[in-house]
């Protein structure tokens, strides 16, 4: 949350502003049935405003035409004969009931409306994510991606919610309303633009000055948040060092920062809808006087009935208007916050224009190759030729050749140079080096997470840019430092490598990362729940479902970075026979800045600055006193 | 619990009780309006009278300019009250948690106390401005119109003795039923914001195992269900514009036909009684009555939203450290000798989960003394007893001849420095993070500090030097560098203790051999106890403790310890394996 407020900070100064753009993109989601739903709302609003500005104006037909003549009638000695008022009472009554009814529909369809279209959005923006190259998450910090869900999501809502069905009602209240009294006297509607004008100066110019507080005020808000955040998460450094005082002076600073400003921002905002009301008063007032002296003077045929049904008329002109103009600043921020939410629905997906696919294979009594229904264990590339529209299998094997590889995160600056890895099926190729040298990058181009710039990448003798890449990615597994667990069961947490893994397969697997005997222990065994990415398990155990989660995916290829680097020597003892294991038959790429755990490799690569530097063994690099022998004998900073 | 965060209003109370009377003024004056406008149209307009339509207009005005003055003010104190109230609020909190203990901080995760610190205290700003507000102004409108409409027509006027109830019980229901459903929406919330982070922070197996498709699903569970249940409950809150409008309505139809009849009784004389204008007032009042029930509601269901906050907040504010210092507290500590005598010590306070059992130590000023064994042998706790971030449960840790207990806990920790294992840098230049160990150290004093540290040598090749600029958690150091500032802002203290938990692992060894070797001849009065992982760390230390499941499985010099003590020749070979071959 702090880092949305930060880098949204600069542009914090002035006041917000409506984006039409957005609102045009919002409405455009009442597609299919939601459009009939809305015709249908709007229908039932236009009623129900109808209803009501009828209501008031029946208190002329009241006033003039019942109350004022049965006066008459009986102050001339006659007798009053109420059944005239009690059928139009009746009638009104009825009027009454049809808008009422109309109201209610409205309601209750916008209800529909508004949630369906909030579910819509945020379907739209988890789904569309799921599809963003891996990129987009590593260069948008956490808490940004975040807050779209949370903050910004809740802000929509409410505005989704309220203040659009509010302002859409507003909107055909007041144009009823408007011709109601244009209708009624358009000598005092003149008269009533020239206050209504008046008033709305005044909201702009308190709207303005609320708003540009309101901005500071979250501006402050989150420099704040940010301090806290830090100081908190740092607090036992505070108390070690006797940091309280200090700790608490500057949080005072920016606590009085933010309580001035809150405080002009909210002043703005309450004495809003006191002058306003007010305001409303005193047009009555004035309207009262003015429209007294027309009915008077007899000009513009103004009856009492008639004054009076205006007088509740502007009421019901200047009440909505009001009421929406307060919300002005929170449907800039509901819009600026959509705005954010779109962005990330407009981020362009992962490409993938690979078109050799994955396939279930077996051989047949001849020894071809082929394609099967049922799982086989065995698998094959399908390689469709475009040319001659030939198909072509190839048995997946786990060989994977990376020639020559460039690479940069960012243009200009290259991360690798000329990388050259050969990695024969079954092998194990470990990457040692210095942060920064380059060795995750590398497992981010086999699994194509980053496409490489210049070079080649072969796996089983096919370009990887030709596989499709959700297959490419089924066929490496990855073990990682961070091991993030899901919220679930512990089976279903290894079953995420396999989906359609039976319990026994979940087991073995769990077998063969030497999981199966702590998973046991636990309370519920497999059904375990575990919350929190697995806190109520240990790093060891966190990283050996991790491990059972690959094993139980079975692939030919596995990467395994920084897979034991949290774990102390004593864990690793444990964690490391799952992991031989899981690494037998297998094509293997080790990162790992612990040299114990790389020291049985097949060949070895020291990277510094994105190149290689030495490769080969762990002995023959040990006789060769360089780079490695530093790194192993401890003379060199790792980290 | 409300009284306590009452407490925290302090300079703000006269403009917490201000805003009330303010806001009982606008809310009288607002009652008042209706009442004389009906003179106006009856014994003004009605009769013609321009004159005392103009004067009757001017009053009018002129208690308008009142209420809108009443508003205003009220407004202005409001946002006083309710902003500094939340200042105030984060002010308390902050100092109460900048007293925590280590066993208090570790009772809240970070993440939970920066919410109470943001979210809660803004949802209890709010809550306080609503109920110094609207929760005065309803109930009180709601009484000045129905007082007044009785004693303009006490017969009309049982009319809302009828319609208040059924608004009030409807709107009753509404919230019963709604209510609920929210709640249950707001935990649909914590799963799904769950959904998303985990998703986020394992973006990478998602992409890896290609298990899009199944996250979309469990995403779309959730977000269906908070669909259906908001659905539900907005579909409920729904009713509240329709029954609002039924009682107006209601009220209108009534007023009319039974007004109707009085005034034709009085003849529409102001005189006899009820008139068209006092017809008007009465239905202003029944919409200003009928107002101030859903504005009710409305304040009822704020008020048990923020109710978990306030509580939460409470929960912060009455957190009692549990290390304080003891009163005629001793402000020196003599020497860098530290005794530990029988000390048993547990997270829990719990005999039955010890974590440290029966620690016998003695450690004689300006000794280096060395700790080894493995995870959960309970090594850093065993520090944190010295400077007294926890209590021991049982026995006495005993620092330059006194119980720790005896001293200015402020006084200890200046003599005590830690290197935590978590360490942190704080955002910030180089210099202002060094000087949190000395606050008005000199650039000297620094730079000397650093040269020990070996922390010198890299701070000098930045562009900036001294004065880079550090990111939040040390982010723009390598992992080596930051523990070496972190050892040069301890040692800025001057300690006459100075304790490394595993604070060099990141540190080459050459390096590693290069600090202790400062240590040893720039500061050898100072007890030095490091924690380490590589034996080679250790090795020269006068003494070495063997940590083994929180007890001392052996103390001894190196050489001592590798004849006669399995895990530590254990943990030795396995890391001269490498260098043997």
């Amino acid at each position: 949350m702090s880092n949305v407020n930060k880098k949204a900070a600069p542009d914090m100064k002035k006041r917000p502003k409506i984006d039409f753009k957005i609102i045009g993109r919002i409405l455009s989601y009442i597609k299919g049935k939601y459009r009939v739903y809305f015709l249908i709302a709007m229908a039932g609003t236009l009623i129900s405003a109808f209803a009501s500005v009828y209501g008031i104006m029946f208190l002329e037909e009241l006033i003039d035409g019942h109350i004022a003549p049965l006066v008459e009638t009986v102050l001339g000695g006659g007798e009053a004969d109420f059944s005239g008022l009690l059928l139009a009472l009746v009638k009104i009554a009825g009027i009454y009931v049809v808008g009422i009814v109309g109201n209610f529909t409205c309601s209750y369809i916008m209800v529909l409306i508004s949630q369906g279209v909030l579910k819509k959005i945020r379907d739209d923006m988890f789904f569309h994510m799921q599809t963003l190259p891996i990129k987009y998450f590593d260069t948008n910090a956490f808490g940004d991606i975040m807050s779209r869900y949370t903050n910004d999501t809740d802000t929509l809502e409410q505005m989704i919610a309220q203040s659009i069905p509010q302002i859409i009602n507003t909107f055909l209240t007041v144009t009823i309303v408007l011709i109601a009294m244009i209708k009624t006297s358009w000598q005092l509607t003149l008269f009533m633009f020239f206050t209504i004008g008046c008033m709305l100066l005044i909201t702009k110019y308190i709207g303005g000055k609320s708003g540009k507080y309101f901005m500071a005020q979250q501006k402050s808000f989150g420099k704040l948040d940010g301090y806290i955040e830090e100081m908190i998460n740092g607090q036992k450094v505070v108390k070690v060092f006797n940091h309280e005082e200090v700790s608490k002076k500057e949080f005072d600073e920016l606590n009085t920062e933010l309580r001035e400003n809150a405080k002009n921002a909210n002043k703005f905002a309450n004495i809003l809808m006191p002058i306003m009301g007010n305001l409303g008063y005193l047009q009555y007032v004035l309207l009262a006087c003015v429209g007294g002296a027309l009915a008077i003077s007899g000009a513009g045929s103004l009856t009492i009935g008639g004054i009076v049904s205006f007088l509740e008329l502007s009421r019901s002109f200047t009440r909505p208007i009001t009421q929406v103009s307060q919300q002005i600043n929170s449907v800039a921020m509901a819009l600026a916050g959509a705005g954010r939410i779109f962005n990330m629905i407009d981020e362009p997906s992962e490409v993938d224009d690979g078109y050799v696919t994955l396939v279930n294979a077996k051989y047949t009594h001849e020894g071809k190759l082929v394609e099967t229904k049922e799982r086989t264990g065995m698998w094959a590339w399908k390689h469709p030729h475009a040319a001659d529209g030939t198909v072509t299998y190839t048995q997946l094997r786990g060989d994977v050749r990376l020639t020559d590889v460039d690479f940069g995160y960012v243009e200009g600056k290259p991360v690798l140079h000329d990388v050259s890895v050969f990695a024969e099926p079954g092998q194990k190729v470990a990457f040692v080096g210095a942060t920064g040298a380059g060795k995750t990058t590398i497992t981010n181009l086999i699994n194509r997470f980053y496409d490489i710039a210049d070079g080649k990448i072969r796996y089983d003798g096919i370009n990887i840019n030709k596989i499709k890449k959700a297959d490419l990615r089924r066929s490496l597994g990855i073990v990682l430092q961070e091991t993030n667990l899901f919220t679930g069961t512990v089976r279903e947490n290894i079953r995420y490598g396999k989906l359609d893994a039976t319990d026994e397969e979940v087991e073995a697997a769990a077998v063969l990362a030497n999981a199966h005997d702590f998973i046991k222990r636990l309370p519920k065994g497999y059904d375990t729940m575990l919350t929190g990415g697995g806190a109520n398990l240990s790093q060891g155990q966190r990283q050996l479902i991790a491990i059972a989660r690959a094993a139980v995916a079975d692939p030919p290829v596995m990467i395994l970075d920084e897979a034991t680097s949290s774990i102390d020597t004593r864990t690793e003892a444990i964690v490391s026979a799952g992991m031989d294991s899981l690494m037998f038959g297998r094509t293997v790429f080790v990162i790992a800045h612990r040299l114990s755990t790389v020291q049985n490799s097949d060949v070895i690569m020291v990277l510094e600055r994105g190149r290689i530097i030495e490769r080969g063994n762990h002995d023959e690099l040990i006789a060769k006193k360089g780079k490695y022998y530093q790194l192993y004998t401890g003379a060199f900073e790792l980290e | 619990m409300i009284k306590k965060l009452l407490k925290c209003v302090r300079e703000y109370k006269i403009y917490a009780i201000l805003t009330p009377l303010l806001v009982a003024g606008e809310a009288a004056m607002d009652v008042l309006i209706p009442y004389i406008m009906s003179k106006l149209i009856d014994n003004g307009i009605e009769k013609g009278d321009m004159a005392y339509t103009w004067k009757i207009g001017i009053l009018l005005a002129f208690v308008c300019i009142v209420a809108l003055a009443f508003g205003m003010f009220s407004g202005i104190t409001a946002a006083k009250a309710s902003t500094g109230f939340a200042s105030n609020l984060r002010h308390d909190m902050y100092y109460r948690i900048q007293n925590y203990s280590f066993s208090n901080i570790d009772k809240f995760s970070p993440a939970s106390i920066v919410t109470r610190l943001t979210t809660d205290v803004n949802n209890v700003q709010n809550a306080f401005q609503m109920i110094t507000r609207v929760a005065v102004r309803a109930p009180l409108m709601l009484i000045f119109a129905v007082s007044m409409a009785f004693s303009i027509n006490a017969k009309l006027s049982l009319v809302f003795v009828a319609v208040i109830p059924i608004l009030g019980g409807g709107l009753f229901l509404i919230i019963k039923k709604a209510h609920p459903i929210f709640e249950k929406v707001f935990k649909l919330y914590d799963k799904l914001n769950n959904v998303v982070a985990e998703n986020l922070h394992g973006i990478r197996v998602v992409k890896s195992f290609v298990r899009e498709e199944r996250e979309n699903k469990k995403f779309n569970d959730v977000s269906s269900d908070i669909y259906k249940n908001f659905s539900k409950a907005e579909k409920i809150l729904a009713f509240n514009s329709p029954l609002m409008q039924f009682s107006m309505y209601f009220c209108i139809i009534l007023i009319s036909w039974f007004a109707a009849h009085f005034i034709v009784q009085s003849g529409n004389n102001p005189d006899n009684g009820m008139t068209t204008g006092l017809l008007m007032t009465l239905i202003s009042y029944a919409s200003q009555i009928l107002m101030s029930l859903m504005m009710l509601s409305f304040v009822f269901v704020m008020i048990t939203i923020s109710r978990a906050s306030a509580g939460r907040i409470v929960e912060v504010l009455d957190e009692e450290s549990d290390i304080v210092s003891p009163e005629n507290a001793v402000n020196e500590v003599k020497d860098g000798s530290i005794v530990f005598e029988n000390v048993d010590f547990s997270y829990a306070k719990d005999k039955n989960k010890l974590c440290l059992e029966g620690v016998n130590l003695y450690i004689k000023a300006g000794e280096t003394v060395g700790i080894i064994g493995g995870t959960g042998s309970s090594k850093t706790t065993l520090v944190h007893l010295i400077p007294r971030l926890y209590d021991a449960t049982n026995g006495s840790v005993r620092v330059g001849g006194r119980d720790v207990r005896e001293y200015d806990i402020k006084s200890l920790r200046d003599e005590v420095a830690v290197v935590l294992q978590k360490n942190v840098l704080f955002s910030g230049t180089i210099k202002e993070n060094l000087r949190w160990g000395k606050e008005d150290a000199t650039d000297e004093e620094i730079k000397h500090a650093c040269v020990l540290a070996c922390a010198d040598e890299f701070v000098e090749t930045f562009p900036d030097k001294y004065d880079t600029h550090i990111e939040q958690g040390g982010a723009n150091v390598s992992g080596g560098q930051k523990q070496r500032l972190c050892i040069a802002r301890a040692l800025l203290k001057k300690p006459k203790i100075l304790i490394l938990d595993d604070s060099t692992s990141a540190v080459d060894t050459a390096t590693d051999a290069k600090i202790r070797k400062a240590f040893r001849e720039e500061i050898p009065n100072t007890t030095k106890i490091i924690i380490a992982q590589r034996i080679s760390s250790v090795q020269e230390a006068d003494k070495i403790i063997v940590l083994d499941d929180g007890k001392v499985n052996d103390v001894g010099n190196h050489k001592e310890l590798l004849e006669r003590n399995s895990i530590y020749r254990e943990v030795y070979t396995s890391q001269q394996k490498g260098a043997m071959e």
